[in-house]
């Protein structure tokens, strides 16, 4: 019933629904892992343990939905305001978004490191990977494609919540696979595919998976 | 990486060939197919996405190795990444300019090229350390020997996907007949798909490991990359 009423026309509905909406397509529909292939390289390497697959999750959604919401705030109240006068939005978002990140990264390092060794030592350590991690990257600039878009037209609360969704979305696929990759530790695998090959396949099952929350939702 | 020490000189045609075959960054490490997967399911958006990549790796190993001598380590990689941002935004227009209806599609994941694992990583650990030839030849070796990989996975994927090779352009060839003009193929949807991205990159890479190893099986017990 519910699905029903989302996908009437969710974008267009109440504030509480569009945002549900929103939330739901960035984490599951539009899976930002395995719908968009993006923060691969964390994914096949980190996913050996279930357990820093928990703790780099938690960093991917806790650095995503703010740096996410940064750059919308660097995007709709700077940039594009400024392009009628000439300014090269679309190529100065690349730089500004990468340095925000990077920015942002490491001043959570810092901060992370005084306030509590014990976090420090379950998160901070997956911090300085995330810099590369395209996931956040991409997840600001599919974000600015929503904004300029005239039939989303994402404000910042939406972009808040589209950060932590896609964050959340990424979470969820990597403790799976991580879930997964466990079991199978014992069996016999040719060798060739061991390690990275078997990671792809479980993946490729996993992303047929999520293709059933297609539809669902359209945004 | 190159199993050298910092001192030891590498030459640049021995650095070009050992990134397109025996460390070839894609089926060696598994780095870098983030940004490359989504596009693959069409062979012209993969040859303008690894022509970026290949300029971008190239280029900025060029750069980073010129100044590697006039860089403090402490900032070492916020410099690296800005300065492969330049090269990916001198990419990013040259598409929007040149080919505009497909840069429609694959802006996003042209500017991703800056976070691609594999130009980070062969900026840390080549050029950063090596001298500008051996280092640009360092990164064009590892753009080729990834290009060559995902062209496979595109191949295949369009093939089989669309019938086609080449589609949305002037070469456009149809190698499979539509569905509905032969009785005896069916397109394969799941090529299209996500799903059929990885399934066909964990072939590829099940090959040309399997491929490595039978040669390399007399020196070697365990396999090269190893199992992680």
């Amino acid at each position: 019933m519910t699905v029903q009423l989302i996908a009437a026309s969710p974008i267009d509905g109440p504030m509480a629904l569009r945002l549900l909406a929103i939330l739901a397509s960035a984490s599951l529909t539009d899976n930002i892992l395995l719908a968009r292939f993006l923060g691969m390289c964390p994914f096949l390497s980190l996913s050996r343990q279930v357990r820093s697959a928990f703790g780099m999750g938690l960093a991917v959604i806790f650095v995503t939905t703010c740096t996410v919401w940064i750059n919308w705030l660097l995007y709709a109240h700077i940039l594009l305001p400024l392009e009628p006068y000439g300014l090269p939005a679309d190529s100065l978002k690349l730089i500004l978004f990468i340095v925000v990140v990077a920015a942002f990264v490491q001043l959570m390092e810092m901060l992370i490191e005084r306030i509590s060794t014990r976090l420090y030592y379950s998160l901070g350590i997956f911090l300085p990977l995330i810099t590369v991690n395209c996931a956040i990257l991409g997840a600001a600039l599919f974000m600015t494609t929503s904004v300029t878009d005239p039939a989303k037209h994402y404000g910042g609360l939406d972009s808040l919540v589209y950060g932590f969704g896609a964050g959340a979305g990424w979470f969820i696929a990597i403790m799976l696979l991580a879930g997964v990759r466990s079991r199978i530790k014992e069996d016999s695998i040719p060798p060739a595919l061991r390690g990275p090959g078997i990671t792809l396949i479980i993946a490729g099952i996993m992303a047929m998976a999520f293709v059933i929350f297609q539809g669902m939702i359209k945004l | 990486m190159n199993g050298l020490t910092p001192g030891q000189r590498i030459s640049a045609r021995r650095a070009l060939l050992d990134q397109i075959w025996n460390e070839n960054p894609i089926f060696r490490q598994v780095l870098g197919i983030c940004s490359a997967l989504a596009v693959t399911n069409l062979v012209f958006n993969t040859t303008l996405m690894c022509a970026g990549l290949v300029w971008t790796t190239t280029m900025s190993s060029l750069t980073v190795s010129l100044m590697r001598n006039y860089t403090p380590q402490r900032i070492r990689i916020m410099v690296q990444v800005l300065i492969v941002a330049v090269y990916v935004i001198v990419v990013d227009i040259v598409f929007r300019v040149f080919f505009f209806e497909t840069h429609k599609q694959i802006a996003a994941y042209v500017g991703l090229i800056i976070t691609n694992c594999i130009v980070l990583g062969r900026l840390e650990a080549f050029a950063n350390k090596n001298k500008p030839v051996a280092a640009a030849m360092d990164g064009l070796g590892a753009g080729l020997g990834y290009s060559a990989i995902l062209m496979c996975v595109a191949v295949i994927r369009e093939v089989l996907g669309f019938g086609t090779i080449m589609a949305n352009t002037a070469w456009k060839v149809q190698v499979l007949p539509l569905s509905e003009h032969a009785a005896w193929w069916r397109q394969w949807t799941i090529m299209v798909m996500p799903s059929g991205a990885f399934f066909v990159l964990a072939l590829v890479v099940w090959a040309a490991r399997a491929w490595a190893m039978n040669r390399e099986t007399p020196s070697r017990a365990q396999p090269a990359g190893g199992a992680p």
